[in-house]
């Protein structure tokens, strides 16, 4: 206990004096992936060299993912004495500016900067927004995020002075009584998506007999369009650790197993690195401070299969076999991994075990709606302007987040894809449905692990079902039939109707398959695999009529399916289609109406991206003359 | 049935000393052997089912099902297409297609020089940077067709 006492200490004195009241100037860089990505490597080597020419010592910070992607790479610069500035969209040239700006002349560049972290009289002051006031962020709650941005991840001193581990001293001190009492209490429900009680589920793991147990975390986040796992391990990888040890403390198990997606290397580079400093902190190993309780955490990587997510299929993969689910009971907690009782929680769930744990459950039950109560992550991508890893109270409507937060769309707003792969797509007219597991369900979707995809009308719907079965087809491990041949089916159906060969009784077919997907498969990959497919079926059924009926793809996407026009009152002449056109196929001259020759067009898109102005627009095909001849013959 | 171990695994014997022989270590010996190789070989399977003591049909059975895994020599640049379901609303198919067109290859498949190697992965979990290509082990972000031709060409 002593060990970690002193740690803490040096901690927060470290803390204050290089963070806090530092008397250089910090500079903060967001280097997850998604900052490097941006670019935020190039950046940082600017930053170091230009502190270097002009000969000024400043203390680098690599912090995490802060939330708005779409702003990154995000520097931000806090000065002797003042609050740290945001400056978003960093350039090698920009960083240079800001920097001499800040350095030499002591000059914030306030039109540059994007927010800043101090109070409202700073504000005043600068002319800056705050940057928790942004509309993006405004209606945010972070609870699992806190840190997230905020302190640097490879250090574990920043989350040892932010609140780090009291909640699992808390738990050492109270028992485990108080930490089951607190999750009940809390209403926490897995993250993972199936928002099962996380009270109940360690409750289960601990009463369960057996002289091994273990705690699994699962973070093998494989949706496709989903990275609130990886943002959080990359970000904030204590908080996972601390979880972890508290549920292993609770359910009285020695080995915590990561399971970590190879597609990771950063976070599995990170959780490493913290599990390094989290023994040294004395928290890890034998009789921790001082109890009698001993626990080791060790990282598995995942070797690339979507249906590991899967707790039976992931502890097939943990023992070093195929990753194939089996029928349920026995119930990890109770059979799990080597045949011992198992506790498998989603990595949010156990990154939010800790807040709970220091502030108490009723603190927790505040955020959010009675049955869904506290805050979850989502990844907000797509057609939405802002971008980016957001968090919000449970019970909160889709439509704040598509419009408040993700600032809406560009083109007319289509729908919503919630759930991951396995989830639903939802049309304007369920916007209003708040974010809870029971609503989520009700519309046709799942909560699933937080992904959101915005759509406009140039997503066709019948496309992205095609996309999200191809997705299922590929990864069903094919242990049950329904599931195997379910997604065949309804793959083939779909890829017959993007080629213009749809017929009407497909869609009967695609919805009879879907049912029995759902009745019969084994795991919850085969039973909602049909959701992206039955929920656009219902929501978006003149769509696939018209790719049917007309042989039409409205939104430009299923090649054949329509035809590329220029309109006139659009088109400004700018030439910059014809230039980037690889078939020739459109001609203009400057600041002349171009015309586009659909015999050479091989619709590759490559105009409809760099036309400002919208004038390349996708129309039905005409019925050729043979066409209709061949149909009233076939009538 | 003792065989000869081959001389380039005896190395990797060696290296598979921190690991305990037991069959469900199969997943971490494999990921060891391929980031040592590059790929897992015949020779691999042989030697880590005779090491496991399990068939080599087990071995490669497990190693094939999942995606991380590959059987053949990688190829110079290695270049995956996030087709990821942001990727995918935001043109990663269209951008799969340009980058086939450019290094003439298919997704799965290495050029005949060896150069370029080519996949179409789940996702890279940079989604709110989509669509994203990685290049050998970097991530680019919002990559158009003329930020890609660029990359490529400065290969």
């Amino acid at each position: 206990m002593n060990r970690f006492h002193s740690c803490r200490q040096q901690a927060l004195q470290k803390w204050d004096s290089q963070i806090l009241h530092s008397d250089i100037p910090v500079i903060y860089l967001g280097t997850a992936s998604c900052g490097i990505a941006a670019g935020a490597l190039d950046v940082l080597e600017s930053i170091q060299q230009t502190a270097a020419e002009l000969g000024r010592t400043v203390r680098i910070v690599q912090v995490g993912c802060i939330g708005p992607c779409y702003l990154e790479p995000i520097m931000d610069i806090a000065m002797p004495g003042s609050p740290r500035v945001s400056y978003t969209n960093v350039t090698v040239q920009k960083a240079k500016k800001i920097l001499k700006s800040c350095l030499v002349n002591n000059d914030l560049a306030p039109q540059m900067a994007t927010g800043h972290f101090g109070d409202e009289s700073f504000s005043v002051k600068t002319g800056i927004p705050r940057f928790f006031d942004l509309p993006m962020l405004k209606p945010q709650i972070r609870v699992i995020l806190k840190n997230c941005g905020y302190i640097d991840p490879e250090d574990g001193d920043h989350y040892l002075a932010n609140d780090g581990y009291l909640g699992f001293l808390k738990v050492l001190e109270e028992g485990p009584a108080y930490a089951l009492a607190a999750l009940k209490e809390a209403g926490l429900r897995g993250r993972g998506g199936a928002g099962f009680p996380t009270f109940k589920k360690w409750e289960l793991c601990r009463d369960a007999r057996g002289e091994q147990k273990y705690v699994v975390c699962n973070a093998d986040e494989g949706d496709p369009g989903a990275f609130m796992n990886r943002a959080l391990i990359e970000s904030d990888p204590h908080a996972v650790l601390e979880g972890l040890l508290i549920a292993g403390f609770v359910v009285g198990a020695s080995q915590g197993i990561i399971y970590a997606r190879a597609e990771y290397p950063l976070a599995v580079k990170r959780l490493r690195k913290a599990i390094a400093q989290l023994r040294d902190y004395g928290l890890l190993g034998d009789k921790i401070c001082g109890s009698g309780f001993s626990f080791d955490i060790l990282i598995k990587e995942g070797a690339g299969a979507f249906v590991c997510g899967e707790e039976t299929a992931l502890i097939a993969s943990l023992e070093g076999r195929r990753g194939m689910p089996r029928p349920r009971p026995p119930f990890p907690s109770e059979k799990g991994y080597n045949g011992c009782p198992t506790l498998i929680n989603n990595t949010e769930t156990l990154g939010t075990v800790p807040a709970i744990m220091r502030s108490g459950g009723e603190w927790y039950q505040q955020f959010g709606v009675t049955g869904n109560h506290g805050t979850k992550t989502f990844s907000l991508v797509g057609k939405v302007r802002n971008t980016g890893l957001i968090e919000v109270p449970l019970g909160t409507p889709l439509r704040q987040i598509v419009e408040e937060i993700g600032g809406g769309t560009e083109l007319a707003f289509k729908a919503v894809q919630t759930g991951g792969p396995l989830g639903g797509c939802l049309g304007p007219s369920q916007l209003d449905t708040p974010i809870t597991y029971e609503a989520m369900r009700d519309q046709g979707s799942i909560m699933g692990s937080g992904g959101l995809i915005v759509m406009d009308e140039s997503t066709c719907i019948v496309d992205m079902a095609r996309y999200f079965i191809g997705f299922a087809l590929r990864e069903s491990c094919g242990n049950c039939t329904p599931c195997r041949i379910g997604t065949r089916v309804l793959s083939d159906r779909l890829e017959k109707i993007i080629r213009g060969e749809g017929e009407p009784d497909d869609l009967e077919m695609m919805h009879k398959a879907a049912d029995t997907m759902v009745k019969t498969s084994l795991c919850g990959l085969g039973q909602a695999a049909s959701n992206p497919v039955t929920s656009s079926l219902n929501y978006f059924q003149s769509e696939y009529e018209a790719h049917i009926h007309d042989r039409y793809c409205a939104s430009g996407v299923c090649k054949g399916l329509f035809q590329y026009i220029i309109l006139p009152e659009s088109c400004n002449g700018c030439t910059l289609c014809a230039k980037v056109c690889p078939a020739n196929a459109i001609q203009g001259k400057l600041k002349e109406l171009h015309t586009l020759d659909v015999n050479l067009c091989t619709q590759c898109h490559a105009c409809v991206e760099v036309c400002a102005k919208r004038a390349i627009v996708a129309v039905p095909v005409p019925a050729s003359q043979d066409h209709l001849q061949m149909s009233e013959v076939l009538s | 049935m003792a065989k000869s171990i081959t001389p380039d695994l005896e190395e990797d014997l060696v290296d598979f000393t921190s690991f305990s022989h037991r069959p469900n270590q199969l997943i971490p010996i494999l990921q060891h052997f391929q980031s040592q190789k590059g790929y897992i070989s015949q020779a691999a399977v042989n030697q880590i089912a005779e090491m496991l003591g399990i068939s080599e049909a087990q071995v490669y059975g497990v190693a094939s099902f999942y995606t991380q895994f590959r059987f053949e020599k990688p190829g110079d640049h290695l270049v995956r297409v996030c087709m990821g379901t942001a990727c995918h609303v935001q043109g990663g198919e269209i951008l799969s297609e340009e980058i086939q067109k450019i290094i003439g290859i298919r997704p799965g498949e290495i050029s005949q020089d060896r150069k370029f190697e080519l996949h179409e992965v789940a996702c890279l979990g940079c989604c709110a940077q989509a669509p994203v290509v990685e290049i050998d082990g970097k991530i680019h972000g919002k990559v158009t067709r003329k930020k890609l031709n660029q990359i490529l060409e400065g290969l």
